[in-house]
């Protein structure tokens, strides 16, 4: 095993752990963090193949892609923080009116 | 032994660094504490902070410390001891545990064996750090100035979204 299939390996593994995590946990925040582990994975995996090609698209992208994940933040914790002020709870099964 | 333990240290460390980044985000799924979700997280991105300065891209080691542990986590964690709601009682899991964990499994398999069947030879030597900050900073702000004006109008728009979600709570509490 060469070091890029390990960083490859490392990268699906960290995104899928983060896809199951949004998938089976029940905690708001707790979801959060797994979908900051995806983007995680991803950075990894774009970092690994920029030094594969020797380009600079890669980092680029993690650049924006941080920019993304902050954003992301900036927005989520307000709603998280006004649907626990609304239901007093973190629990996800208590959304469920939620269904637009 | 010693020299080929020098020798091979990065790739050690490497390994060392994926190995601890793998249980940090394992532990991410299974930890029932959010604060210790948290810290599970944190080391997971310090660990590939690590991997990242390791491979030669020190900038993104370092936005990866600055920004996703500086700024992210820190604002979750934050929010975290601000909520104070404790709910050690309940189920951990919803009940699409036995879809999820058959998704993971199915996912890691087919990405899995498709990235290592098809994997292309290396461009670069070994180490080698072909995008440094320099080659990374000319190009950032030649060939892709407009995706960097573009981040700029997300940013904004992401702090008056913010700010709308904010005074609609205002709105709400004031009304009822």
């Amino acid at each position: 095993m060469d070091r890029t299939q390990l960083l490859l390996g490392l990268a699906i593994a960290l995104f899928s752990l983060g896809l199951l995590g949004v998938i089976v946990r029940r905690n708001v925040l707790v979801m959060l963090m797994c979908m900051e582990l995806m983007l995680n994975g991803v950075i990894l995996s774009l970092v690994t193949f920029a030094q594969q090609t020797a380009t600079t698209v890669g980092a680029v992208l993690v650049f924006l892609i941080f920019v993304v994940a902050t954003a992301e933040i900036a927005l989520a914790i307000p709603i998280v923080l006004l649907l626990v002020r609304d239901k007093h709870t973190l629990d996800l099964g208590a959304y469920n009116d939620l269904k637009g | 032994m010693i020299e080929a333990l020098l020798t091979n240290l990065d790739t050690l460390l490497l390994a060392l660094f994926a190995f601890c980044a793998l249980v940090g985000a394992t532990l991410t799924v299974l930890l029932r504490q959010p604060m210790r979700v948290a810290l599970a997280l944190i080391s997971t991105m310090v660990f590939l902070g690590g991997i990242y300065g390791l491979l030669g891209v020190h900038f993104i080691a370092a936005f990866q410390v600055l920004i996703y542990v500086g700024a992210v986590m820190v604002f979750m964690v934050y929010v975290i001891m601000l909520l104070e709601v404790r709910e050690a009682t309940g189920p951990l899991y919803s009940k699409l545990l036995l879809p999820g964990v058959v998704g993971f499994v199915l996912l890691v398999g087919t990405i899995g064996v498709s990235v290592w069947r098809h994997l292309p030879a290396p461009a670069a030597a070994r180490g080698d750090t072909a995008y440094g900050i320099t080659k990374f900073s000319v190009s950032f702000l030649n060939e892709y100035w407009l995706h960097f004006e573009l981040t700029s109008v997300l940013l904004v728009a992401a702090v008056v979204a913010a700010l709308a979600v904010i005074k609609v709570s205002r709105r709400k509490a004031s009304h009822g």
